[in-house]
């Protein structure tokens, strides 16, 4: 991972201080709350429903253990012993009292961590593929690109009062698992016939009350020119994006107004316009930041591990757990391996103190200090030997992380909704426990196979309800909980936006619709086929049918 | 009249703000230095400027662009970007293109909603005037402006950025 350097440090050390500075002033009353919300908001420092909840970023989803103990200590000492994976791969702490706030700032400064721009109208954290640098399918680390947009971007003189927040995501492979295409920026590395590094940039996608898959507005951007042309997207937006109405204000709206190729053209032309020589970074420095990711020293092993298949052999659980979690790695000998926080009964995302300890131990351990978070609210064991992986499992099981369930039915996104969030309309984490106790047999699971369910407490859509294959998006009825389902998107790739099944369904209800939608996908399911590809072929009516039929 | 505070090299002291802020609905005062509105300007400015020997500003709207005092810069003494709610960034962006796309070497003041919390962001788009509406002094304006030892992007202010200092660090390692 990315190591910082004196100055990266000096940095955090100096935006601490200020912080500790506006807090000790807004403690001493110098400081209004309305003049210190967007003070504490730019340090992600939230009012919730019942506490403070501090934001940290994790920069591109990348964690080494050091780090992952460090947060394992804030959770424990400062909040109540567990911490909340985001879909932006951030961790969130939801009960934090102000006056400790500096000193956990300070606590992460000595491990190069902050909560700079993980709130507030500014670009935030760049978020990245969790398997940057281990999977096969690369083009190029995301990683490197993603700390060039870290550095850039913090405290940016220019765009740190956008109208409204900016988020970007970059994938360099092919299976796009962080949902670049309903980001605001969205980054796709490729290689030119050429040979020569771009990117293809998409402009304007986005969830919430309207969503939208991003159009490209630049097939090839050559990849040195990165700065200066998203300063230009930025200029553009920062002087045209609307600020007459908050639901009004994200890029995607621009964009959408003024058509695809229109925006592309102003960009174009405020791009013409920038001094490229001096908005981009040069090769240096470019250089300096790639040689600064530590390098991953893997070993020369053969492609097949006798250990671990015997292993899996004598281990149905092992067997299982390889089939779901492990993925394959670019080195022969060693695979990606992920650590599902979605256990049947827990809240998606939620790890606790000791868990974060014993990831961080396996990281140390067995995976070239490495750790990822992903935005579907999971940990990543990047590299880990084929050998080791009987080792690994065990210690992940006697822990409870090692539930199978990448990708299946119970592997449920779900925002924190009306259990902590001051927007939420409805609670998302107990449809969560729910879905996840009706789908608790793991064979039916495996049977059934890839299905994303994603779950947002209200039409913001941090629960990415619109891009799964099949969305829950808690609404309130006269003061009643009730749940929309839709069906048919995906964040992936294939990007799409669901559409609503029907009318919004009361709590004790959901559940049992998605064993339906189940059941009905299962008859009519041909082949291969994953839910949403059966999906695609019937269309909607067959599982509406379903669904109100059984209501009726 | 608002307290002004001008920037002298790295430090930010108290000036003599001798500009009326002329509204729309004002007559403008027989003599005297004048910051008038865009469409005041765009209708009077000519004459104002080539009948006396007073020095004439403008003032810009976030959503008036720059771009529209193109031939006239050299002629301005103050170029006076609004900030209706701080939370409006769009004069950054304004001061950014007055100073690296037309080379505009007069002042550029920050005026409305300016809070000391916005200095650092403020001097490095280039503006070198304030009115501070929190009462913050030059003191304490410039130790907002220079709180952090280190930048990482480049803007229109001369301070090298980190790249700089690494390439200086590296070319030292070298020696």
């Amino acid at each position: 991972m990315y190591q910082y350097d004196v100055i990266d440090r000096e940095f955090l050390t100096d935006r601490s201080n200020e912080f500790r500075h506006q807090v000790t002033r807004r403690l001493a009353g110098e400081l209004t709350e309305d003049q210190f919300k967007p003070l504490r908001l730019m340090n992600g420092l939230y009012l919730q429903l019942h506490a403070y909840m501090l934001r940290v970023a994790i920069p591109y989803g990348s964690l080494n253990s050091r780090q992952a103990r460090r947060l394992a200590w804030v959770a424990r000492t400062y909040d109540k012993g567990y911490g909340h994976m985001t879909t932006r791969q951030n961790i969130q702490f939801n009960w934090i009292k102000l006056k400790d706030a500096p000193d956990i700032l300070d606590a992460l400064a000595e491990v190069d961590l902050h909560a700079i721009q993980t709130s507030g109208n500014c670009i935030r954290n760049t978020t990245a593929d969790p398997y940057a640098g281990a999977t096969a399918e690369e083009i190029d680390d995301p990683r490197v690109w993603s700390e060039v947009i870290r550095q850039w971007s913090t405290l940016h003189p220019e765009f740190s009062y956008l109208p409204r927040k900016f988020k970007i995501a970059i994938t360099g492979a092919l299976t796009d698992r962080a949902a670049v295409k309903v980001h605001d920026i969205g980054l796709i590395l490729r290689r030119a016939r050429d040979g020569s590094l771009g990117f293809e940039v998409i402009v304007g996608g986005g969830q919430g009350r309207t969503p939208y898959v991003g159009p490209t507005i630049k097939h090839h951007l050559p990849a040195s020119s990165l700065l200066s042309y998203l300063e230009a997207v930025l200029r553009v937006y920062n002087r045209h994006g609307r600020r007459d109405n908050i639901y009004k204000a994200r890029i995607k709206i621009l964009v959408a107004a003024l058509g695809a190729e229109e925006f592309g053209r102003q960009v174009e032309e405020e791009w013409a316009k920038i001094d490229q020589g001096r908005a981009d970074l040069g090769d240096l420095e470019l250089a300096r930041i790639r040689g600064a990711f530590a390098q991953t020293p893997f070993e020369t092993l053969p492609a097949r591990s006798e250990v671990f298949e015997a292993a899996k052999a004598a281990s149905p659980a092992l067997a299982r757990f390889a089939r779901n979690n492990v993925k394959p790695h670019k080195k022969p000998g060693y695979a990606i391996v992920e650590v599902s926080l979605k256990a049947v009964g827990q809240t998606p995302g939620d790890a606790t103190a000791d868990q974060l300890d014993v990831v961080a131990d396996l990281a140390e351990r067995y995976g070239l200090d490495d750790l990822r978070v992903t935005h579907a609210q999971n940990l990543v064991l990047p590299h880990i030997k084929l050998d080791d992986l009987p080792a690994v499992h065990a210690i992940l099981e006697a822990n409870g992380l090692a539930t199978a369930n990448i990708d299946l039915i119970s592997d449920i996104i779900a925002c924190p909704g009306l259990d902590y969030c001051a927007l939420a309309n409805a609670r998302a984490i107990p449809i969560a426990q729910d879905i996840a106790k009706t789908f608790a047999d793991p064979d039916r699971a495996e049977t059934i196979g890839e299905l994303k369910i994603k779950i947002s407490g209200c039409i913001n859509a941090c629960g990415h309800h619109h891009v799964a294959h099949i969305g829950i998006l808690g609404v309130d009825k006269k003061g009643e909980e009730f749940y929309q389902l839709s069906l048919g998107g995906s964040g992936a790739e294939d990007a799409s936006i669901g559409k609503i099944l029907g009318p919004a369904l009361p709590a004790d209800k959901v559940a049992p619709a998605i064993d339906t939608l189940v059941d009905t996908y299962l008859s009519a399911r041909q082949g291969e086929e994953r839910f949403l590809d059966t999906y695609r072929r019937v269309g909607l009516e067959p599982f509406k049918e379903a669904v109100y039929a059984q209501a009726d | 009249m608002p307290k002004l505070i001008k920037l002298v090299g790295e430090q930010a002291q108290w000036a003599e703000n001798t500009f009326v802020n002329v509204t729309d609905e004002d007559a403008i005062p027989e003599a005297g230095d004048v910051i008038l509105s865009l469409t005041r300007f765009q209708a009077e400015g000519d004459a104002l400027l080539s009948s006396n020997s007073r020095r004439v500003g403008v003032r810009i709207e976030p959503a008036e662009e720059v771009e529209a005092l193109a031939y006239d810069l050299p002629r301005l003494s103050v170029v006076a970007l609004a900030f209706p709610k701080y939370r409006d960034g769009r004069a950054y962006t304004s001061a950014h293109l007055l100073r690296e796309r037309f080379a505009y070497q007069g002042e550029v003041r920050a005026v409305g909603d300016v809070l000391q919390e916005q200095a650092g962001f403020m001097v490095r788009c280039g503006f070198d005037a304030f009115e501070p509406n929190d009462g913050a002094t030059p003191e304490a304006w410039t130790k907002a402006a220079n709180r952090f030892r280190h930048v990482y992007q480049r803007a229109v202010d001369a301070r090298p950025i980190a790249a700089d200092e690494r390439a200086v660090q590296a070319k030292e390692g070298a020696l």
